[in-house]
């Protein structure tokens, strides 16, 4: 009846996972009573589960994504702990643990913190920079946000209920075979990985056709802001290299539930296609995170240097670039696995050349700063930090594609250090720029300055306090994924990288602290004019926080930088533009069939983990049922009266009227000074 | 490799390699052999060729987000500047030329240093077989006929051509000190040309993670002088159990942090049959096996 599953998969006899257990079900109930409690469901549901509203979705995704960055930072301190206290003497965490965790770390850490805030993001915000009032298929954008809800769920209850994989983030066969890796917790993974990457690919899907079909009149391609430009080169690559994911972990299903032989030891097996196709999508996938983080930097350096980006089309040409180079460096993975001189060359090259990218990048940000007037503002200080950062991130990576440099340096913390040099530094310094930019526009305020700029500095100094000792340690030979040390001299290297953590600890709770007083001091940070930076681009043309329909009228664009161009006008003719005729608007139907997918999803991975087969059937069949009656609906739009538009869109003109009158009148206190 | 003069800049980086050791380093920039310290100097010089644009386009940003702060007003306002054609050619070119130098480095670099090219030496070259097991090392010995578990001799000053294999999951054969490291895989054998410089005690180490005993996969290298070696192998010769059928068996098992030991012979085909697989790999976790009570078994479950 059910399968594999037993009382015996309860950790009752561990205290670490029992314990984390108990207190995540006490918080989870909690909040589920204070739900209940104070009647919020009929909101919650209507507005946020069901909604296909991208804004609300992107919203949704950035609260897993974080949510998921605290669970696999708390598995970070645990193994920087482990590692700090186990030298010589076997620490607070046996092999059989401290393996699960570094799996789950790297797991969870890509799969669903960065990528959930990555997409988040753009779901935001595309949209709104392309004009437009919604993705391509709204409804399937909720199915894409519940699947990756539902892998992240899966993921998580193998903390309660069995054990994870013990293989690493990337479970290389045969270790993660059933002859080598007999549990659950390596179909925990396949089976969390296999559900969200559905909900990725469908994504990449919509995005791809939002970008290329549903851009507002004059939006052409090389007037797009440069985010949206990453954001179209990061689903085009999800498009391309996540079904090889999906087929690579197929085949390692087969071999663990029916006995194939794709990668196993024995009967013609053979392991090297794995790491092959893994990293045809594993090196891709570090792009599709960095490359919307590279537009995000785009859009801050930009507004906030008060000037255009410098040398858009060049900007444009990197990231194309760069998105096809990622697809043929793959093999830099394994330089060490003996392909020969020639093979190792030509990887090498291409791995260095995607620097030729990035560098011009760089450049490129820092030429947007000449001439310009930088405000340091939270957003920019993480942008300076990301340069400084991923500058040398990418140093160490080209040192990493240098063979012979490899040879040496290969899986080593040297190895660690440079890929939290480049995603962290990279990705989650953008991504908290680009969440406080734009945060203004999905909440009506901004959050608090001096908190953000706190945890900007704890942050920047804790990452290089953890990682710099790991890349002295990778040098001293010390490989990664140690459960305990056996080299004394390597203690002070990894006490000083735990005191990295604790500080990178008070920049959480900085960030914590700092959500916390913008909400309860919202009135003093309120963003009235839907403008809080002087942006540039089209989001900003819409109130804080922007009506569901995003525009009462399609906007149209005349060149780069669309919003920029309205707002200088208005500004020299002293007045917006005359009110525009406004008509009813159709807008997509709110829709329960992505939360009742992975409903089902999750019953299905569930029961495929621990073999019980009936629920798996019945998850499935449940799945399609939802699917057929979501299919055959009749009514699939409503119409927002033009009344109601009109009533929305005059509050957002008359903001705007005040704010230009503001403007002029403190132009004329300064007599002529800023806008000359 | 290593038979190119050595020019004044690697002279400069030897030097540098030198003093490092000075501090203590036990890593790879103190190496003990002719292809770590190839492996180091190019290492670090790629590193200063990188550091040389690197350095400065930190200074750069720098400069520019201080300089045109908005505070100083001192400075001209460009609001509308975006373009340059030089500017540009200088941001594209300037990588472009790095990576081109740095491509050259990795071109020579991959070809001399590529871990199956065969040292060049007036000594002939040891060979030793190398068998990664859960979790430990087995070093096997040809021309000696002896065997030996986590402690690997090599003679001092010669070349040592290790053929490698698994018998379990992928690991890495890893000595610091000496230089490239390489995987050892189930199925497949690869190759590696190490060599020592002077007698000493090294260690070693897996560098790719196996499973649970992974930890203590490390082993010690003994490079000892060339008539010591011939001494060490005739004792391990005469002392020792045999490296027979039950004998492997039982390696083949999971056990951790293993003590060294030797054996006085095996079957000259042993190495052969692990890497064609016609020897059965390791067994991999057993529920009965007392001392792996916590890993948890096929009923999927935790204990």
């Amino acid at each position: 009846m059910f399968g594999k599953l037993s009382w015996s998969a309860i950790p009752l006899s561990e205290p670490i996972p029992l314990i984390t257990s108990i207190v995540v079900l006490l918080a989870l109930f909690g909040t589920l009573a204070l739900i209940t409690v104070k009647g919020w469901w009929p909101y919650l549901w209507q507005e946020w589960i069901t909604s296909v509203d991208h804004k609300r979705i992107g919203v949704m995704y950035c609260v897993l994504g974080l949510m998921m960055l605290i669970r696999g930072f708390s598995d970070a301190i645990l193994m920087r702990t482990q590692q700090a206290v186990a030298i010589n003497a076997p620490g607070y965490l046996p092999p059989e643990h401290y393996d699960q965790i570094f799996s789950a770390h790297g797991t969870i850490m890509i799969f669903f913190g960065a990528m959930p805030l990555i997409i988040g993001v753009i779901n935001f915000v595309v949209p709104l920079q392309l004009g437009v009032r919604d993705v391509a298929f709204p409804t399937f954008n909720n199915v894409s946000f519940w699947l990756t809800a539902s892998g992240a769920l899966l993921v998580n209850v193998s903390l309660f209920i069995g054990e994870f994989a013990r293989t690493g983030w990337l479970p290389y066969p045969p270790l993660s075979e059933a002859t080598y890796s007999p549990g659950v917790g390596v179909d925990y993974y396949l089976w969390a990985i296999q559900i969200s990457g559905i909900g990725t690919l469908i994504t990449g899907i919509n995005f791809v056709t939002t970008i290329l079909k549903m851009r507002c009149p004059g939006m052409t391609y090389l007037r797009m802001p440069m985010f949206t430009w990453t954001a179209f080169a990061a689903s085009l690559l999800i498009v391309a290299v996540f079904p090889i994911l999906t087929a690579t972990l197929a085949m390692l299903s087969l071999d663990r539930y029916f006995g194939f032989h794709f990668f196993t030891n024995d009967r013609g097996g053979n392991a090297m296609m794995f790491m092959n196709l893994i990293w045809a999508w594993g090196h891709p996938e570090v792009y599709i995170l960095v490359l919307p983080a590279f537009g995000i930097f785009s859009e801050i350096f930009s507004t906030f240097s008060g000037k255009p980006l410098f040398g858009y089309r060049s900007m444009v040409a990197a990231t194309l670039f760069i998105c096809v180079v990622s697809l043929m460096v793959w093999l830099h993975h394994f330089f060490t696995m003996g392909a020969g001189a020639a093979v190792n060359t030509a990887f090498g090259i291409s791995t260095s050349v995607i620097a030729v990218g990035t560098g011009v990048k760089v450049f490129n940000w820092i030429f947007t700063m000449y001439g310009g007037r930088v405000r340091m503002s939270v957003p920019m200080l993480w942008s300076l930090g990301f340069i400084f950062t991923f500058v040398i991130g990418g140093m160490t990576g080209v040192l990493l594609a240098v063979p012979p440099a490899d040879f040496l340096t290969h899986n080593s913390m040297f190895l660690v250090a440079h890929f939290h040099n480049v995603i962290v530094g990279g990705v989650i310094f953008g991504l908290f720029a680009g969440l406080i930019y734009w945060f203004p526009k999905a909440f009506g305020f901004r959050l608090h300055e001096g908190w953000g700029k706190a945890a900007f500095w704890f942050a920047f100094f804790g990452f290089w306090v953890t990682f710099a000792p790991l890349y002295v340690l990778g040098l001293e030979g010390m490989t990664r994924r140690l459960q305990h040390v056996n080299i004394p001299e390597w203690r002070p290297w990894l006490l000083i990288s735990l005191f990295g953590v604790a500080l990178i600890a008070i920049s959480v709770a900085c960030q914590i602290t700092q959500l916390v007083v913008s909400i309860r001091d919202r009135d003093k940070l309120r963003d009235d004019t839907g403008d809080p930076w002087d942006g540039r681009s089209l989001e900003w043309a819409t109130p804080s926080p922007a009506p569901f329909f995003n525009f009462a009228v399609l906007p149209s664009v005349e060149g780069e930088d669309a919003y920029w161009r309205i707002k200088e006008k208005a500004i020299e003719t002293q007045r917006l533009g005359p009110e525009p005729h406004y008509e009813p608007i159709d807008m997509p139907l709110n829709s329960p069939v992505g939360f009742f997918t992975a409903f089902f999803a999750s019953a299905t991975g569930f029961a495929l983990i621990w073999h019980i087969w009936w629920l798996a059937w019945a998850g499935i069949v449940g799945a399609f049922i939802g699917f057929v009656i979501f299919a055959w609906r009749d009514v699939h739009e409503y119409e927002v009266p033009a009344e109601k538009v009109a009533v929305i869109d005059r509050a957002r003109r008359a903001a705007r009227q005040a704010a230009l009158a503001r403007m002029e009148a403190r132009r004329e206190a300064l007599d002529g000074g800023v806008a000359s | 490799m290593a038979r190119r003069s050595i020019s004044g800049c690697d002279r400069l980086i030897v030097l540098g390699l030198a003093a490092v050791s000075l501090f203590g380093c036990s890593g790879v920039l103190n190496p003990a052999g002719p292809v770590g310290r190839d492996d180091a100097i190019i290492l670090i010089d790629a590193l200063l060729i990188m550091l040389a644009i690197v350095i400065p386009t930190i200074l750069l940003a720098f400069w520019m987000a201080w300089r045109y702060r908005a505070s100083n007003t001192k400075v001209e306002y460009l609001p509308n500047w975006s373009y340059s054609g030089r500017i540009e050619a200088v941001v594209w070119s300037v990588p472009i030329l790095t990576i081109i130098f740095i491509s050259g480095v990795i071109w020579i670099g991959s070809n001399r240093l590529d871990p199956y090219r065969p040292l060049p030496s007036k000594t002939p070259p040891e060979e030793v077989q190398v068998v990664a097991l859960d979790w430990k090392w087995l070093f096997l010995y040809p021309r000696e006929g002896v065997a030996t578990v986590n402690q690997l001799v090599v003679p001092a000053g010669a070349p040592v051509h290790f053929q490698i294999t698994s018998a379990s999951v992928f690991n890495v054969f890893f000595i610091p000190r000496l230089g490239s490291m390489i995987y050892a895989m189930p199925g497949m054998t690869s190759r590696l040309w190490l060599q020592a410089d002077r007698p000493g005690v090294l260690w070693g180490q897996s560098a790719h993670f196996s499973g649970d005993g992974f930890s203590d996969m490390q082993f010690q290298v003994r490079s000892v002088a060339p008539g010591e070696f011939a001494a060490w192998a005739q004792q391990a010769k005469s002392a020792g159990p045999p490296l027979n059928e039950a004998a492997y068996a039982r390696l083949t098992r999971q056990s951790q942090h293993v003590p060294p030991m030797s054996f006085s012979r095996f079957d000259p085909d042993l190495f052969k049959l692990i890497a064609s697989q016609k020897v059965a790999p390791g067994p991999g976790p057993e529920p009965e096996n007392p001392s792996h009570a916590g890993r948890v078994t096929s009923t999927g479950g935790r204990h």
